[in-house]
């Protein structure tokens, strides 16, 4: 076990020489998060935009399931996806298990929800205030929503962030998906978990601090746009 | 443009048809609307000629918003039909109409957007074209800024703009001066008058009773849901058949 002050200097040292193996490890986080974020964005956003300008038999349960959704439990998310993935399950003839298409698709289940509820919201405080003028010029709707997505991009990339930021930051379903392979699928999240295990703190809190500055990054970001949104007065 | 100062004789100014035969008249009959219990607008059988200036008066709660969205189809009847030369209102004849609201609803996108946005869903024109709309609305100088930072009597302006580029057979305006200053109402005036030249049928509700003498060929005066008169606009400012009419111009409580 190192020294709570060694350590961190450990840290600060393997950041600030670009580390290849924390570098390797950020690497795959970052693309595995995006290509979640991606897939996410590719179901949830039409999802969302549909839910939130239409009106139908079930919706209000729709909304609570979507909703409750987001709190899904990545662990269960992680065995949901294990189970389908595995040699026996139905989807184990592709042998993704272990592989980072694994733990892609497992955080695509855990933030489709929240990118799809999120907008659901958007779209429907913008489709209620658009609703009488497309009415009134008879707007299909395929091309409703492609406008409310349009119209509330700014919005709706705040939505982004947060799945991003709610995929990088998650660890219980790609270590049971992924498996937490060297040089394969270790991500930020189950590096930190391994390597404190085993008391090498420098790396767990290189990979800490990184994951803090992405996170800060991910809110300077949302807050930007907000205020590139207000200034352009779109939103 | 208009000339502004030039005087508005509905004689003259007896527009063409475009291809108003295929959707006008407009036929009502026995249209009723409830809601909540209360009748608002209560069996109006009325038709719309191709041809003048229709101005809506009438004091607030009279029906006049609900009985023009009925018209145009933004409200379903809870009795009675409407008949666009003869057929139902469904899309083909809602796409020939066109309306502007009190508070206009624009994109959150730039002005010259808000026009392209338009002339995509009708299958036409580009850029080009929406330049040349905005030119005909004096906010060519504007086409880049977002849409929501123009002032009050610019975002109508761009909402009738809008509203036209979908080259629309009946325009209903719903009080869209309402709010604005006298030159803004003034401008959008003139567009009326244009597009009323060029043979687009107008179906105007206003308040403003100097607006209304500048504007209107006939009056359609509604009180509690019904139409109580039906006149020529000459005829309707110098001697109202109607007790609620006379009491509505000269400033009374209409009861």
């Amino acid at each position: 076990m190192q020294d709570f002050g060694q350590s961190f200097a450990l840290a600060f040292d393997l950041v600030w020489s670009a580390d290849p193996t924390l570098m390797e490890i950020i690497g795959l986080s970052i693309k595995v998060s995006l290509s979640a974020v991606v897939l996410a964005c590719l179901i949830g956003l039409p999802l969302g935009a549909a839910i939130g300008m239409s009106r139908f038999r079930g919706r209000d349960a729709s909304i609570i399931i979507l909703n409750a959704l987001m709190g899904l439990p990545p662990v269960v998310v992680g065995l949901l996806v294990y189970l389908t993935l595995s040699r026996a399950g139905p989807l184990g003839v592709f042998g993704l298990l272990y592989t980072p298409a694994a733990m892609i698709i497992a955080q695509t289940i855990l933030i489709t929800p929240i990118v799809a509820a999120l907008s659901r919201q958007v779209i429907e405080d913008l489709h209620n205030e658009y609703a009488e003028q497309f009415r009134s010029l008879c707007v299909p709707p395929r091309a409703a929503i492609a406008a409310l997505l349009w119209d509330a991009r700014y919005s709706l990339l705040t939505v982004m962030l947060a799945g991003f930021g709610r995929a990088v930051a998650e660890v219980g379903a790609v270590i049971i998906v992924g498996g937490n392979i060297d040089h394969l699928t270790r991500v930020m999240t189950t590096a930190i978990a391994l390597e404190t295990s085993k008391g090498d703190l420098a790396l767990a809190l290189a990979l800490g601090l990184v994951l803090m500055v992405m996170a800060l990054a991910v809110n300077a970001g949302v807050m930007m746009l907000r205020m590139t949104a207000q200034r352009q007065a779109y939103a | 443009m208009l000339d502004r100062n030039a005087t508005f004789d509905p004689a003259t100014a007896e527009p063409a048809a475009r291809h108003a035969e295929e959707i006008l008249p407009c036929v009502a009959q026995g249209l009723t609307f409830e809601a909540g219990g209360k009748t608002i607008v209560d069996g109006i059988d009325v038709t719309l000629e191709q041809g003048p200036v229709t101005m809506v008066m009438g004091p607030n709660g009279a029906g006049k918003t609900v009985l023009v969205r009925l018209l145009h189809g933004m409200l379903e009847p809870t009795a009675g039909q409407v008949l666009w030369a003869g057929k139902p209102v469904g899309e083909e004849n809602r796409k020939r109409q066109a309306m502007v609201f009190q508070n206009p609803v624009l994109l959150r996108r730039s002005v010259v957007s808000n026009i392209e946005f338009v002339l995509k869903l009708r299958g036409a024109g580009g850029r080009e074209q929406a330049m040349e709309i905005l030119r005909s609305a004096s906010l060519d100088d504007k086409a880049n800024q977002p849409a929501r930072l123009l002032s009050g009597g610019e975002r109508q302006r761009l909402a009738m703009a809008r509203a036209l580029a979908t080259d629309p057979d009946v325009l209903f305006l719903d009080e869209p001066t309402a709010s604005l200053d006298p030159a803004s109402v003034l401008v959008i005036e003139d567009i009326v008058r244009d597009a009323h030249q060029r043979g687009v049928k107008i179906i105007f509700i206003t308040h403003d009773l100097g607006q209304a003498r500048r504007l209107a060929d006939e009056v359609i005066f509604i009180h509690r849901g019904k139409i109580v008169e039906r006149s020529p606009a000459k005829q309707f400012f110098n001697a109202p058949a109607s007790r609620e009419a006379k009491d509505y111009l000269a400033g009374r409580i209409v009861l």
